[in-house]
């Protein structure tokens, strides 16, 4: 990783010199916040605490939500912020009172052979990392006002309508199923 | 801004998403380490959508985002009923289903 963003950085500073239009600030940014979410996702991977990997995977989708607004799409990010940070956590929380006895840290959360993670992960970022970084090279994201939203909304009622029905019945079967399964009887 | 730093973030994310749902045994841990995943996949379309100027890319992320959410409501409950049967949430315990 850390050649990867050190090479970016080169290949960040000859652009800079070329043309003078790429906003250094939105780099910083996106360096900050891109630390902070590859810490708290490393810390949801490995703490011995399930609560505080639930309140690191509150860090990781905040971030995601901040990296929406860099890239330009606000919709997202508000949807962001209430689908998963409002949405999803309190279910995830919901479920880890539910399910366990005691607070505090707890041993026996990782498999026998925990460590054969790693080397797929590894492997799988190399692979990931190096085709990444061949095609899209020299790609930029140029500086744009936001999409309007009601760009979002012409697409979801036009072209996509189908699959946007479709996704709300899949949520109401979500819906129905969840409480059919979880139901004392 | 350059592509390549969404897509190392993403690319970033997905592995250590994928290296929770290996290495982790309480299946909660799992869920959340697949909506790590998620997101990652989600960075890589809105990026997309900015480097070709094509709002579809965010339509999808949206799909992906009520998806998620659904298969978290669902997963939970799932979770919840084993739990209640078994008094364990340990992925490595379930092995009714094994020939």
């Amino acid at each position: 990783m850390a050649v990867g963003w050190t090479v970016n950085l080169h290949a960040l500073i000859a652009q800079a010199d070329a043309e003078p239009s790429v906003n250094i600030a939105l780099n910083i940014g996106f360096g900050l916040i891109a630390t902070v979410m590859i810490f708290a996702a490393f810390s949801v991977v490995t703490t011995k605490n399930v609560v505080h990997a639930a309140l690191y995977l509150v860090l990781v989708l905040a971030g995601v939500a901040a990296q929406f607004i860099l890239a330009s799409a606000e919709f997202l990010a508000v949807a962001q912020v209430m689908v998963y940070i409002g949405a999803v956590m309190v279910l995830f929380l919901f479920g880890i009172m539910l399910t366990r006895a005691q607070i505090g840290k707890e041993d026996g959360l990782n498999n026998q052979g925990w460590q054969l993670g790693i080397p797929v992960a590894v492997g799988l970022f190399g692979l990931l990392g190096y085709v990444v970084f061949n095609t899209f090279e020299d790609d930029v994201l140029d500086e744009r006002a936001p999409f309007p939203t009601e760009q979002l909304s012409d697409q979801y009622l036009s072209a996509y309508l189908v699959p946007f029905l479709a996704v709300s019945f899949v949520l109401l079967a979500a819906a129905i199923g969840a409480i059919v399964l979880a139901r004392k009887d | 801004m350059l592509a390549v730093n969404f897509l190392l973030l993403a690319a970033v994310l997905f592995c250590i998403g994928v290296f929770g749902v290996i290495a982790r045994r309480n299946a909660v841990l799992v869920l959340m380490s697949i909506e790590l995943i998620l997101a990652a996949v989600n960075l890589n379309f809105v990026a997309f959508a900015m480097m070709n100027d094509n709002i579809d890319g965010q339509v999808f992320a949206l799909f992906v985002i009520a998806i998620a959410a659904a298969e978290v409501g669902v997963g939970l409950a799932m979770v919840l009923m084993i739990y209640r049967n078994r008094k364990s949430i340990a992925l490595d315990g379930l092995s009714e289903m094994k020939g």
